[in-house]
């Protein structure tokens, strides 16, 4: 790599104080940064430093992403070409090279859009500040197409980021600085200003609002169907039905193994349990996510599952609480919103204080709110508000400790 | 009561070039130098001029708002230069060596039949006060205080630290007789504290009047801080003296002889050292004779002290007042290209506390690790690496947080008074985010030391 040296050494110059393009600085920073670690040494304090940067941390989380993001392209190919056949019931591993490459075409044009729009917002912030390019946003940009239901057009996916990026978190001052998680921001901010392309039966499956419904066949997600459970007479292809067998009908529609894998329409990235364990597999190896947080957010979840289920009287409330830790957002919230460790709780014990009620609020959104079908969104956002406070009673109890010590000694 | 004390945080980190358990003799040095640097805070008042002579334990400076505080030469020659920085602050005062040194001739001082009173006079008159060291603050202690108790650290538990068994065996009695003085000074209790995972030296075992203590660990068990929390914590109003086990003895060696002689024996370490061993030097030596045909490489940095708190010096520059050994370690002043040894690289090279790079799995591997940054500065992101290090029960980022932010309530409440820079050495070496936190402890240490002391 010493030609690529040269050229830095060549064009480094240009870029530094005095230079021709003085006031481009941050742009060639962040790019030198990229290809290379600079060649910064420690001044004082400790001499040598751990071999991790926010760079390596992030691109981890990158990584852990993938699973879920490949099984994401799949699974919106294959319901885009169920939309086609007219059919939910075509086989899932059939006809597997177009439903790639349909996939890809739904969900890298989003990618894209996402990391343009928002790493242009982040340039101008890093060239008004002259600093270099922070790191944040390369995951923030990788979540949000992955929250996104597959039929979002693209110019939202752009406004959001914007939003997201401008009033989420360079408002506060960057990287680090935020108090919402930047992708959840961008998915609230559609969500409340778009409400029809981000929830209700149409936009989960690519080319399904083009063509104004076809007859017999529903867009619908797990969790949308569950909240029409809600209403005070479940019926059951027009036949009013029971509480058991309206929950026997859902089971029959997403089988726990559909589940798993993620054969089940839904945001691109969240189907598939088994992708997205296995990202978090990688994050808990690595030590980049919080297993504190990972666990707690399941425990609250299942225990208000639990808890509902022993409530009992409508449908939702019967519907076995490992489902709902399998459908919609739930697992994908745990493991890749939950445990942004710049929103979360960042005491030790906070953090499980933290993810146990994010988990138990999901869960009560999602099923006592009628106008919410999925509430982890919500819930993570929430807490993410919540969080400070939870960090404060944990330092309050660490200090009383200490002032305990000095009325005994 | 002894106490034994268990670690469970630490981090040892795994670096080539301890030293070999030999002594070589090096020659006198040539130039021996007092850094009023090396005294955090004091601002220092010249007793003697550029060219006068002066001898063995003559006061040369002392504290200008605490004169009895002495600052002595600690051989026989002539003040061959007062090296001043920005702002004529005093940074080096140098001083040629005479050929005729003499240690012997002085009398025994019986400390068993002083006051406190009277030893603390001895002791601030002879130059051996700046070896005590107070908590909260870390500086030189306050004669005007009397401390609740006087900490000492059997072990070093830094990279590539001296070993204090080797070091001080066969010195029991100017030990024993440092320890005697210092249990003059304190209405409290004296601590020494050994390493609970390896038998200490009879130096050790068999000091007397004092209470010995074990701890186990990783680093920074042998930090005074982490023994002084764990063993008698200190609160707002008190204060605890520490000093460094060599420092002992040669406070005793005064106390024995009637003579200041500042001989201490340290190690020269770190993967750029050829035949890393231990020597016999004095305080203030310059290393220039030391290090001579010793390198293996050109681009290095020698610091006085470990890698984790040491300071940055010349390789014609002076050892530290405090510093026990000479670490040499490769400069990272390069390039690194992403994919082979950059953010993206396999990282077969990298030592981390994280498990982001493969090393993680090998247990013994030693590294020669550069001071490289490996990476840039950054707002805090990444929460609860800083606690896998940080054996104290103080919540070191909220800490840091508030001294960063100069919030002296918050500062007060979460523990400023237990720590000294030193003990966030490992937090900062794994700090993902690279920011300087010793530095930042210092500042709010400063700022309570102005505002609250």
């Amino acid at each position: 790599m010493k030609f690529l040296e040269k050229i830095v050494h060549k064009q480094e110059p240009k870029f530094a104080k005095g230079g021709k393009f003085e006031k481009w600085n941050p742009v060639f920073e962040s790019f030198l940064t990229l290809a290379f670690t600079p060649n910064h040494t420690t001044k004082r304090g400790s001499h040598i430093r751990d071999g991790v940067d926010l760079k390596r941390t992030m691109v981890t989380v990158i990584f852990a992403m993938i699973p879920a993001l490949l099984f994401g392209m799949y699974n919106a190919g294959h319901w885009d070409l169920a939309v086609e056949m007219g059919s939910r019931d075509i086989p899932f591993w059939a006809d597997q090279g177009t439903k790639i490459w349909r996939g890809a075409m739904i969900v890298v044009p989003m990618i894209i859009v996402s990391y343009g729009a928002g790493l242009t917002v982040e340039f101008i912030f890093a060239l008004r500040r002259g600093h270099a390019l922070h790191e944040g946003f390369l995951v923030s940009g990788m979540l949000i197409p992955l929250i996104m239901p597959a039929d979002v057009p693209l110019w939202m996916v752009a406004v959001a980021t914007i939003f997201a990026v401008i009033i989420g978190k360079e408002i506060f001052g960057g990287t680090g600085m935020n108090i919402l998680n930047i992708a959840l921001t961008a998915r609230a901010f559609l969500f409340f200003a778009y409400p029809t392309s981000m929830s209700g039966d149409k936009v989960w499956m690519s080319g399904l609002e083009e063509t104004g419904g076809i007859d017999g066949f529903s867009g619908a997600t797990a969790l949308g169907d569950a909240a029409s459970f809600m209403t005070d007479k479940m019926t059951v292809a027009g036949d009013v039905v029971t509480s058991e067998t309206a929950v026997s009908a859902f089971e029959n529609n997403y089988s726990l193994m559909d589940s798993m894998i993620g054969m089940i329409p839904g945001s691109i990235g969240e189907t598939s349990f088994i992708a997205i364990m296995i990202g978090a597999a990688i994050l808990l190896f690595t030590g980049v996510g919080s297993l504190r947080i990972m666990a707690s957010f399941f425990a609250g979840g299942w225990l208000m599952g639990i808890v509902l289920n022993a409530v009992g009287g409508n449908p939702y409330f019967d519907l076995g609480a490992e489902y709902h830790l399998l459908i919609g957002g739930f697992a994908f919230g745990a493991v890749f919103m939950a445990t942004d460790p710049v929103t979360a709780a960042q005491t030790n014990i906070g953090k499980l204080i933290y993810g146990f009620l994010a988990g138990v609020v999901a869960i009560l959104i999602r099923v006592l709110n009628p106008a919410y079908p999925e509430g982890v969104m919500l819930a993570i956002l929430f807490m993410n508000v919540m969080a400070p406070i939870i960090d404060h009673y944990v330092v309050q109890a660490n200090v009383k400790r200490r002032m305990k010590r000095l009325k005994t000694a | 009561m002894s106490k034994t004390v268990k670690l469970r945080k630490g981090l040892d980190i795994r670096l080539l070039g301890a030293a070999n358990k030999v002594k070589t003799d090096v020659p006198m040095p040539k130039v021996v130098t007092i850094k009023p640097t090396d005294f955090h805070g004091l601002v220092p008042k010249m007793l003697v001029k550029e060219g006068e002579t002066v001898t063995a334990g003559q006061p040369i400076f002392q504290d200008k708002y605490e004169e009895v505080i002495k600052y002595v030469s600690p051989v026989n020659g002539t003040l061959k230069a007062i090296v001043r920085g920005a702002k004529r602050r005093i940074l080096e005062v140098q001083i040629d060596v005479s050929d005729s040194q003499s240690f012997d001739g002085g009398t025994a001082i019986d400390v068993a039949g002083m006051s406190g009173e009277q030893v603390k006079e001895t002791m601030l008159s002879a130059g051996l006060w700046p070896f005590v060291k107070q908590r909260p603050i870390d500086v030189v202690a306050d004669p005007k205080q009397t401390p609740k108790a006087i900490f000492v650290s059997a072990f070093d538990s830094a990279p590539l630290a001296p070993d204090f068994d080797f070091v001080l065996h066969g010195k029991n009695k100017e030990f024993q007789a440092g320890l005697d003085a210092l249990g003059k000074l304190t209405d409290g209790k004296v601590h020494l504290t050994l390493n609970g995972k390896a038998p200490a030296d009879a130096t050790f075992t068999e000091a007397k009047g004092v209470q010995i203590n074990k701890i186990s660990g990783k680093h920074p068990a042998g930090n005074v801080g982490t023994q002084i929390h764990h063993i008698d914590p200190i609160n707002k109003g008190e204060f605890v003296w520490v000093v460094n086990a060599q420092d002992v003895a040669i406070i005793g060696r005064y106390f024995l002889s009637g003579k200041f002689i500042p001989k201490k024996t340290i190690a020269l370490t770190g993967s750029e050292v050829k035949d890393p061993q231990y020597m016999d030097v004095l305080i203030g030596t310059n290393v220039a004779d030391i290090l001579k045909d010793r390198f293996t490489s050109d681009n290095v940095r020698v610091i006085s002290g470990n890698v984790l708190t040491g300071e940055k010096i010349e390789a014609d520059g002076f050892l530290g007042f405090y510093d026990n050994q000479i670490t040499v370690v490769p400069e990272g002043n390069q390039l690194k290209f992403v994919l082979t040894k950059g953010w993206l690289g396999p990282g077969f090279d990298k030592f981390s506390n994280s498990r982001l790079f493969p090393t993680f799995l090998s247990g013994s591997k030693k590294f020669r690790l550069d001071t490289n940054l490996n990476g840039e500065e950054r707002a805090f992101v990444v929460t609860g690496e800083l606690e896998k290090v940080f054996p104290f029960d103080i919540l070191p980022m909220q800490l840091v947080k508030a001294a960063i932010t100069d919030d002296i309530d918050n500062m007060e409440a979460l523990g400023i008074y237990e720590v000294a820079p030193e003990d966030f050495a490992l937090c900062e070496y794994v700090c993902t985010t690279k920011i300087n936190i010793q530095d930042k402890i210092r500042t709010g240490l400063d700022l309570i030391q102005e505002e609250c002391m």
